[in-house]
């Protein structure tokens, strides 16, 4: 008996399942791929998973590390995904991340405060001094967008390299630690309190980095889910995504959302590098960012733009990083990467097309 | 080659598709060196016949002789190679490149090398034979709407066609620059070019044509006629008919206020060429004006103004008396103006998103379906299902993506949305295009409940026989020009055909 795949275009519904379902199929089929190719190439594929869990999930502090690094990739996953669900094409999460994290550092570096200003008021001024610049680095594509019809991929992208550079002329010229590519560290009262800061009440947070940037981001996935499912603007957002001349039609001003969408968008990205400066490197410095915010364009689409999904995703691209750290060839992760992103692209298929296997008739 | 008087025999041509009959035994003769004009309304079938003879479409039935030989094509290249080209109504032409470029796109010469300079010589030899004039080395988007036609006249010549076939080339030119296609067309058919030309527009086919074709609902009603001593009385009864058929019935009843009023608007359309030429019209609570005109005369222009989706250079527009011309679709829908815009695809509704999203498009920023922060999604859903069932959209349930309704379900959801607007003014624009018999029955039905209800509607159709059965008084717009307004008791299917294609009748109002 012969048997022949069918392959049908989805006419009806797809059942609510099965976009999860279809995404954690690709990374454990993404996963088994990597083993084999690992075996080809003469690794042991069960060793190096034993050592990818354990360097990523396997102990306490592991976890933390994990945590640490899915912070930042969970705040611009989320400012790529409100801009990408308007259709507005954001690839300048990178350069709002960095002038986040310059604005934020300008309150200790100018400074803006005196040396005995409260810590909670110090950190304040640097989020909304984070959210700010972002903002602004937002705001410069969206206007041109809405107002001359100006590409923002190319003007987001652009402004990656402005940023990026700037960040380095200030660094280098005016507040640089003895000549190095960083400013001095500042002071505590300039950073989120870590868990290990906790260690003498609770022994077993010693040593670990985990902090308080990781609540941030889960409350901002919070109030980005509330804003998309939930608000007015949300559903604003959607209609002019969906279907601009409709939006239109319906009375939205079209113009104004884009350059709020791009400000909202770039206020994320831009509260991620206050998170980073104030949480993880405490001083502002070249390089701030390996690139959080192009991971953030591929985060926001392995979540399909979900923002509880950017959660798991970014955690698991969290664990890539650290495990990238601690292997050997280092390059391993990034290819467990990309044959991750190369799998859930392709599964979408499943989503659009039902695939059964029939019997042909001779 | 035969010796035969025709370039171009189509008989019997029957053309079917899922559940319609596009083209029903259709016969077009096209002579040696002759201009043959092919008649019809907005869907008559005449594009589905011109793409069959160019190759797009096959026939289900019917054979095609070129210049005596039977043909078959498969595709556009065999009619090409037959020596038949298109110049369709949308160019297809690259903005970037120059005019010989554009010639030459999609050709096997030149193999490798491009000598331009030689190429340039040969379109512009082409030029002399045929009195097209256009720089070939200026780029597509250089030129006017104009010699960008020339440059698709052009690229069929290149090709070698012996036989034109011009889609409404008119439709998108100014006065003068018909007057120069015109003069291009007898140049070709001189130099033994044969051409059949779309149009709806009496005075130029009068002014162009020999013979004449015209279909009407995919049947012939005059089969290669003598252009000589047509009328357009007769010409407009070819084209629409005359059996005006009452699928439904209206109660009389008095209008009441004025509720629209527009003053001599004007208006250009997409391409910046003038639409509304200085419009006046009202419409009274309760009543509802039907607008007749030809496609592409300026109606959906006029929508398009009133809605606030399209500046007006001039006039004004007041609902309720106040001034809405020039002013965002918001304000628009605050004084009260419902649409059922022409294209519910890409305008009327969001396709991926659900019914729901749908339904509460104008309504989303009031109680109960939302504040000025949140939308109560529950409320949202009960609201969308609440019409769902009031209407009859048949769907699974108002999750249901839009792109999955049926034309008419969704046409149902929009008519929804807007009535439950509670609008004073209504325009509906098409609101039955492209549905079956049983949903254009009860779109017509909701529509005639809103005049009963009070609301003044602005009806714009193509549907002669639709606009009788609904109107109160018919409106009827040529050129961007109203040709007259008259009581739909006065109006006559020949008058209102007549006006359509230019008549101005006294306006008695």
């Amino acid at each position: 008996m012969a048997y022949k795949l069918l392959i049908e275009k989805r006419s009806a519904d797809i059942p609510k399942w099965l976009p999860a379902a279809t995404s954690i199929g690709s990374v454990i089929i993404a996963f088994l791929i990597s083993g084999i190719l690992l075996k080809i190439i003469g690794g042991d594929p069960i060793r190096v998973g034993k050592f990818f869990f354990e360097a990523t999930f396997g102990s306490w502090a592991a976890i933390s590390d994990t945590l640490v690094k899915a912070t930042p990739l969970i705040l611009v996953g989320l400012a790529c995904a409100v801009a990408f669900k308007m259709k507005l094409w954001n690839i300048g999460a990178e350069g709002q991340f960095y002038i986040g994290a310059f604005a934020a550092s300008l309150v200790i570096l100018v400074p803006l405060v005196t040396p005995e200003t409260p810590k909670w008021i110090v950190l304040g001024a640097m989020m909304v001094m984070g959210m700010i610049g972002g903002a602004i680095w937002g705001f410069v594509p969206g206007y041109l967008k809405a107002q001359y019809q100006v590409n923002e991929i190319i003007t987001t992208l652009m402004l990656n390299y402005v940023a990026v550079l700037s960040n380095n002329f200030w660094i280098f010229n005016k507040w640089s630690d003895a000549g190095f590519q960083m400013t001095p560290t500042f002071e505590k009262t300039a950073w989120l309190p870590r868990l290990t800061d906790y260690a003498r009440e609770y022994t077993g947070f010693s040593g670990m980095t985990l902090h308080l940037g990781f609540i941030i981001a889960l409350v901002a996935v919070v109030i980005v889910w509330w804003i998309l499912e939930r608000s007015r603007w949300g559903y604003e957002i959607k209609l002019i995504g969906d279907n601009p001349h409709a939006a239109e039609y319906a009375g939205l001003n079209i113009k104004r959302n884009i350059i709020l969408v791009m400000m909202f968008s770039g206020a994320l990205a831009g509260l991620a590098g206050m998170v980073e400066v104030t949480g993880v490197v405490h001083r502002l410095q070249e390089r701030i960012s390996p690139g959080y915010g192009f991971t953030g364009i591929i985060i926001a689409w392995l979540a399909k733009l979900n923002p509880f999904a950017i959660i798991i995703v970014s955690i698991l691209f969290g664990g890539l990083i650290v495990a990238g750290r601690e292997i050997q060839p280092s390059g391993l992760s990034q290819l467990l990467q990309g044959i991750i992103l190369f799998m859930v692209i392709s599964s979408d298929v499943l989503l659009r097309y039902s695939i059964r296997l029939v019997k042909s008739e001779e | 080659m035969t010796d035969t008087p025709y370039a171009v025999e189509m008989k019997d041509i029957v053309i079917r598709f899922p559940g319609v009959l596009a083209n029903d035994r259709v016969n077009l003769t096209l002579k040696k060196g002759e201009i043959h004009a092919l008649l019809g309304e907005n869907g008559a079938g005449k594009s589905t016949l011109m793409n069959v003879l160019s190759g797009l479409y096959k026939q289900t039935s019917g054979t095609i002789k070129v210049h005596g030989e039977p043909v078959s094509f498969s595709s556009p290249k065999d009619a090409i190679k037959a020596g038949i080209g298109m110049v369709h109504q949308h160019f297809m032409l690259v903005p970037t490149q120059t005019v010989t470029e554009n010639i030459l796109l999609g050709l096997n010469e030149p193999r490798f090398f491009m000598n331009i300079k030689k190429y340039d010589q040969k379109v512009l030899d082409l030029q002399d034979q045929f009195g097209l004039r256009v720089d070939p080395t200026m780029k597509i988007w250089q030129l006017s709407v104009g010699e960008q036609q020339r440059v698709e006249i052009l690229k069929t010549l290149y090709r070698g066609a012996d036989i034109l076939i011009m889609d409404e080339p008119t439709a998108v030119l100014a006065p003068q620059e018909i007057d120069e296609l015109m003069e291009t067309m007898r140049s070709m058919t001189k130099k033994g070019k044969s051409i059949i030309f779309i149009s709806h527009k009496l005075q130029e086919v009068t002014a162009v044509a020999d013979r004449l074709t015209v279909l009407r609902k995919g049947v012939v009603t005059a089969e290669g006629m003598n252009v000589e001593g047509l009328t357009r009385q007769k010409l407009a009864q070819l084209m629409v008919g005359r059996n005006v058929m009452f699928s439904v019935q209206k109660e009389l009843q008095e209008p009441g206020d004025i509720v629209l009023s527009v003053n001599d608007i004007k208006a250009d359309n997409n391409k910046g060429v003038p639409a509304l030429r200085g419009l006046s019209l009202n419409v009274r609570s309760g009543e509802v004006l039907g607008i007749a005109a030809i496609a592409g005369n300026g109606q959906s222009e006029l929508a398009e103004v009133i809605t606030g989706l399209r500046p007006c250079k001039s006039g004004s527009i007041k609902v309720s008396g106040k001034e809405i011309a020039n002013q965002p679709p918001s304000a628009a829908i605050k004084s009260g103006v419902a649409h059922v815009p022409e294209d519910r695809t890409k305008v009327g509704s969001a396709p991926s998103l659900s019914i729901t999203d749908n339904s509460i498009m104008k309504n989303y920023r009031h109680d109960p379906i939302g504040n000025d922060w949140s939308i109560n999604y529950p409320k949202a859903h009960e609201y969308a299902r609440g019409l769902k069932e009031k209407y009859g959209v048949l769907a699974p349930n108002v999750r249901t993506m839009a792109r999955k309704l049926s034309g008419g379900n969704l046409q149902k959801v929009i008519l929804a949305r807007e009535i439950s607007s509670e609008p004073t003014l209504m325009i509906a624009v098409q609101p039955t295009r492209g549905l079956d018999v049983g949903a254009i029955e009860s779109i017509q039905h909701l529509i005639l409940e809103q005049r009963k209800a009070g609301t003044a509607v602005l009806l714009i159709s193509e549907e002669l026989e639709e606009l009788f059965a609904l109107s109160d008084r018919i409106a009827v717009i040529h050129d961007g020009e109203l040709m007259g307004i008259m009581p739909v008791a006065e109006a006559s299917v020949e008058k209102i055909g007549l006006m359509m294609t230019g008549e101005r009748i006294m306006n008695k109002e």
